[in-house]
């Protein structure tokens, strides 16, 4: 892959008086000139609402937007632009379809599936379904080796659950689920299947239709696009027979008094002026990573953590969480006797971004029987130099913490 | 020790902060008490429990538990060493006092009746960091709110 750096504007400044080492890409990416530029652009010459002006601006922006969304279809492999509805990021979309997907889908008694490996974002809606609809929400565990424990994910599905989810990607671990095995299993139980695909899309080559999920959702903000934009995959049957989320301009045939009948896909499910900014800015985000090539950022990203795992693993006192063998660009770690807060203060002093705490997953935090740990994501502009910038900086820590140099 | 360009990064790892952080005083929890506040601070998950014993007015004894940063856990440390012994308005007056010091008031800092948690007020340069400092301090506050 070719070195991309000097296309992220904030790579270049200073924090503490060191150069910035940004490596919490798993919470948002930094963006690319030709995002930032995107958006000015579309501001600069686009800019009118979607879908309902007459004049040439508007049909414009409408076209602006609409492309984005044959972009994302493609994208990801899904087979068809209609079942590509925009959101604000992924919190939105898995609400969406706990709220409209449960509606119909789930009765008292019924159970619902999730991983001890989730996001508070894949977890607190279906715990909210599970109480407003009296289900049985069951959460499958892990291996010793921090996978999703395949004999617990089928006991669970002897149950017979209406909807089954977990993430592509572990946030904490950076183990890879296999989603295509998981989502056959499911589909055989008779479960409709979500896979959360914040930490997998940005990351890895993605082929919804390949995989077979029936929802498959992700956020621009961590693959190099603005905050608030997103994308629901899901397949049209389904979406189709599912109720509204919001009600508003945007998604209605036609509104009389005391009802409305609503617009085809993908329109019924983007209630209100969409965040078209947000779509342009994914779209150019989009054509980023397709020039680099996701198969050449997967590359990059598996080699910088193999180099981090092999550096971390070799610092006194240093414990690593997550699987063995392969994971994405995701390192949870705990040193010592440091509190993982305290290293974030003192590796930011040489300006090492990483991140410190529960990484919105509680539950797992319970399970590698730790409050927190600190984490360090890695994408397309980091290199091997903000690795052992890290390592310094972890060193650092030590000494300050009283422990002696190696 | 090594500083960087940050500043006060030693002072806030200083030596007497990391020694209440490994060897907190007044640990654990009382048997009997008159109040028991627990917090969190939802944005880190740091956990904090704070039992008093009264004798009236007077805090008798006092003992926290809990999880968390190195700062969260020496501040509550030095501060049930400072109130032990205190009537309560004087305590809620400790409390006040030091929150003005981590919202940087020098005069605060140079306050000699907050004894040893004057260590901290170096947090004043770590925003992020001030919400740790003040878990303890308000559980203090909070489980001696004058009751109706």
């Amino acid at each position: 892959m070719r070195d991309v750096r000097s296309d992220f504007p904030i790579l270049a400044r200073e924090v503490h008086g060191h150069r910035l080492v940004y490596l919490d890409s798993g919470a948002t990416t930094q963006k690319p000139r030709q995002v930032i530029e995107a958006i000015g652009e579309y501001y600069g010459r686009l800019n009118a609402n979607v879908h309902r002006g007459a004049y040439d601006l508007a049909v414009r922006a409408t076209e602006a937007y609409e492309a984005v969304r044959s972009e994302v279809a493609a994208f990801v492999g899904a087979p068809d632009a209609s079942g590509v509805i925009f959101v604000r990021g992924t919190t939105e979309a898995i609400n969406l379809v706990a709220s409209s997907l449960g509606r119909v889908r789930v009765q008292k008694g019924d159970t619902i599936v999730v991983t001890a490996m989730e996001h508070h974002s894949n977890l607190v809606p279906w715990q909210l379904l599970a109480e407003a609809r009296e289900a049985r929400l069951v959460m499958v565990e892990l291996t010793r080796d921090w996978q999703l424990d395949l004999e617990d994910f089928r006991r669970a599905l002897e149950r017979a659950p209406k909807i089954v989810t977990f993430t592509h990607v572990s946030n904490v671990l950076g183990t890879i689920n296999p989603v295509a095995e998981l989502t056959r299993l499911a589909h055989d139980a008779g479960a409709v299947v979500l896979v959360d695909g914040a930490q997998a899309v940005p990351h890895l080559p993605v082929n919804v239709a390949a995989l077979d999920a029936d929802f498959y959702v992700f956020s621009g903000h961590k693959m190099l696009a603005p905050m608030g934009i997103g994308a629901l995959i899901g397949k049209p049957a389904l979406l189709d027979a599912m109720p509204p989320y919001h009600g508003g301009g945007e998604m209605i045939r036609a509104v009389h008094d005391t009802s409305a009948t609503y617009a085809p896909l993908p329109h019924k499910f983007e209630a209100g002026t969409p965040n078209v900014e947000g779509a342009v800015g994914l779209g150019a985000a989009i054509r980023y990573l397709r020039e680099l090539g996701m198969d050449d950022v997967a590359a990059h990203e598996r080699a910088l953590a193999r180099y981090a795992l092999e550096r971390l693993a070799a610092i006194d006192d240093l414990t690593l969480y997550g699987p063995a063998g392969e994971r994405a660009g995701v390192v949870s770690f705990t040193l010592a006797d440091i509190h993982p807060h305290d290293l974030a203060t003192i590796v930011d002093s040489e300006g090492v971004a990483i991140r410190a705490g529960h990484h919105c997953a509680q539950p797992l935090m319970r399970r590698l029987d730790v409050a927190a740990t600190a984490r360090a994501t890695f994408y397309v502009y980091n290199t091997r130099d903000d690795v052992d910038a890290l390592v310094a900086a972890l060193e650092k820590a030590r000494t300050l913490f009283g422990f002696a140099h190696a | 020790m090594p500083d960087g360009d940050a500043p006060g990064l030693a002072e806030l790892y200083q030596e007497l902060i990391l020694d209440h952080y490994r060897r907190p005083r007044n640990q654990g929890s009382l048997e009997a008490y008159t109040r028991r506040v627990a917090l969190t601070n939802p944005t880190c998950g740091d956990e904090l429990e704070l039992d008093l014993l009264l004798d009236g007015e007077t805090i008798a004894d006092v003992r926290f538990s809990g999880r968390g940063c190195s700062i969260s856990q020496a501040s509550a440390s030095m501060m049930t060493q400072l109130i032990k012994g205190k009537k309560l308005p004087e305590a809620r007056a400790l409390a006040a006092r030091f929150s003005e010091m981590l919202h940087g008031s020098a005069e605060a800092a140079r306050d000699k009746s907050l004894g040893e948690a004057r260590a901290l007020a170096g947090v004043a340069k770590f925003p992020v960091r001030v919400k740790c400092a003040l878990l303890g301090w308000n559980a203090l506050e909070e489980s001696t709110r004058p009751q109706p």
